[in-house]
């Protein structure tokens, strides 16, 4: 601040006031800008129910949420959801199997084995694969993993719930792999001397002590990976085959919610009821991974209080 | 006493062995991105030239090359860029330099963490009922900008507000001290020396959105387009998009096309946020406080 031999105490004042007026301003902008999320988080939640409340009125959240059929497009049109809530959580749950026991192994490694050079390798690897769009895993998927599915199983369609979970499975490493890691290293180094110290190997310090201290970031990073996949649209668009019909196993064709909504609002005329159900589908979405991301936050803030102390 | 006891060595053992397998799962990891990147350069690479770069797309996305749709995604990101970082930024401030510890920003923090685990298709819907009916500005650049606006908000504002609780207190204080208004100390002290942590979160959430289809799907992206956008109002094409038009959508594109297409979008999304991660921890490891 340069106060020139010029400037009158006078003027000195009117800048000091404007200062204070605009540091007012700026507040105000500021703590606007901080409570905008609280706003956007309600307006999706107010705005699909407001697109979704002439399918609720017309069909009936419980026909829908319990229909077994899905023929939007035929007379008379049917909208039952199960074909696609069962084939989320079958795309899910064959992710689950890939990403929970690779994903925490990997990230027991990095934090109790592995050199400091191959941490940062590491790093390195599940930043790009985290960077990597969505879009691009669902075409590699297409050009890579379908026709081997079709040939290693002996199917007439490589386009199946198996197809769809093992790429949303390497999809949600990232997620899985980096907060379990963040978890196991807040874990305090007096713990792992104190088991190392008392003659267990690593291994055991690592299974005994080390996991069960982070077992609560750890569940957050399965929460975290877990909202991940069953959000996804476009790799399981490409890759699951998108057939409306309860599937029986994983090498059966699924049409998830988030598929269902990409593939139709292309079609629908905006206002009808078609268009109203597939926001009654965002609904059903948005509630499931809300509480998914809310009990993975709520898990985690426990754990950061923990090892604060 | 030369032999030791079993016990002692059967732990050994499984120590070994659960090295071995806890490993064999890092390998994995990297195994697999080595994969996906050594097939998107191996197969993309071959297929890029300056005439596909700077071309339009022809014979029905057959031939040619990518130009437009090149045009779309940068025009589109930074579109998104003008409108996200001064949100995201000020929010960021707030939670790092204003907000008291009570129960309301505790529900701020709590509705940032959701935002970002929302799937990107209810923003979709969302910008399709908001920005694109009820507000009237149709399937455009402007509706699609203010999704993936909203979709990268909670990047912006994580990595902001990370940078600035990296600037030491005294900092602050010092500024204080010479008379500096609380937002003058942190215009003029705390965002330069937290700046490089700003830009480097930024371009990651920016990165990011470029790479998102399913927003865009519902709210703007063209299948096809004769010219480039030429306002806010413009519908437009962009990479992520037109991949995935060119791998399910039309029969019999040349492989060369589709996978110059991947490659033109991975070099563009991984290798902007991996330099900018890289430049981040450079940053890091130079400024000691």
């Amino acid at each position: 601040m340069k106060v020139t031999p010029t400037e009158t105490a006078g003027q000195r004042l009117g800048r000091t006031t404007r200062r204070r007026a605009a540091e007012s301003v700026v507040r105000v902008l500021i703590y606007a800008a901080g409570l905008l999320s609280i706003v956007i988080l309600l307006a999706i939640a107010v705005f699909l129910f407001v697109e979704a409340r002439r399918s609720i009125a017309e069909v009936g959240l419980g026909t829908m949420l319990t229909g077994t059929k899905w023929f939007p497009t035929g007379t008379p049109k049917i909208f039952g959801f199960l074909p696609l809530i069962i084939g989320s959580l079958m795309v899910t749950g064959v992710a689950l199997v890939v990403f929970v026991p690779v994903g925490i192994g990997a990230a027991v490694y990095i934090s109790e084995f592995s050199a400091g050079w191959l941490k940062e390798v590491t790093k390195t690897v599940i930043e790009f694969m985290a960077a990597v769009p969505s879009v691009v895993y669902g075409f590699l998927g297409v050009a890579v993993l379908i026709p081997w599915v079709k040939t290693a199983f002996g199917l007439t369609s490589g386009m199946t719930a198996l197809t769809g979970g093992l790429v949303l499975g390497v999809m949600s490493l990232p997620t899985v792999i980096s907060i379990s890691e963040d978890a196991l290293h807040a874990v305090p180094d007096a713990l792992r001397q104190g088991s190392l110290a008392l003659g267990n190997t690593r291994w055991q310090t690592a299974y005994k002590v080390v996991v069960p201290s982070a077992s609560s970031g750890i569940f957050a990073g399965v929460m975290l990976g877990l909202g991940r996949a069953i959000g996804e649209t476009m790799a399981v668009l490409m890759l699951t085959g998108n057939a409306a019909v309860i599937p029986t196993n994983i090498f059966e064709s699924v049409r998830t919610m988030t598929g269902t909504i990409a593939a139709e609002m292309g079609e629908v005329v905006f206002g009808g009821l078609h268009y109203s159900v597939l926001f009654s589908v965002g609904l059903v979405l948005f509630g499931i991974t809300f509480v998914i991301n809310l009990a993975a936050d709520l898990v985690l803030e426990r754990q950061r209080k923990r090892w604060r102390r | 006493m030369s032999v030791r006891p079993t016990r002692a060595r059967r732990a050994r053992l499984v120590e070994a062995i659960m090295k071995v397998v806890t490993g064999a799962c890092v390998a994995l990891v990297i195994g697999t991105a080595l994969f996906v990147l050594g097939k998107i350069v191996a197969a993309g690479l071959p297929g890029i030239s300056l005439d596909f770069l700077f071309s339009k797309p022809g014979m029905g996305m057959r031939a040619g090359g990518i130009f437009p749709v090149i045009v779309g995604t940068l025009m589109l990101v930074a579109l998104t860029a003008v409108l996200v970082l001064p949100l995201g930024i000020m929010a960021g401030i707030y939670l790092a330099e204003y907000a008291p510890r009570n129960l309301l920003t505790r529900i701020v923090r709590l509705s940032i963490a959701n935002m970002a685990g929302v799937p990107s298709i209810v923003y979709g819907l969302f910008g399709l009922a908001v920005f694109v009916l009820l507000m009237h500005f149709g399937k455009s650049l402007l509706a699609s900008a203010l999704t993936l606006t909203c979709l990268t908000l909670p990047v912006v504002i994580t990595s902001t507000e990370e940078a600035l609780r990296q600037v030491p207190t005294d900092l602050r204080q010092a500024a204080l001290a010479l008379g500096a208004t609380r937002w003058r100390a942190i215009y003029k002290v705390v965002l330069p020396a937290a700046a490089p942590g700003i830009v480097t979160g930024s371009i990651l959430g920016l990165s990011r959105a470029a790479g998102e289809t399913a927003p865009i799907l519902v709210t703007g992206a063209a299948f096809f387009l004769p010219t480039l956008p030429n306002s806010v109002f413009s519908q437009y094409m962009s990479l992520p998009y037109h991949l995935y038009v060119l791998a399910t959508q039309v029969p019999n594109v040349p492989p060369e096309i589709t996978w110059g297409t991947a490659f033109v979008l991975v070099a563009g999304v991984s290798v902007v946020s991996m330099i900018a991660a890289a430049w981040r921890s450079v940053q890091r490891r130079k400024v000691k406080w």
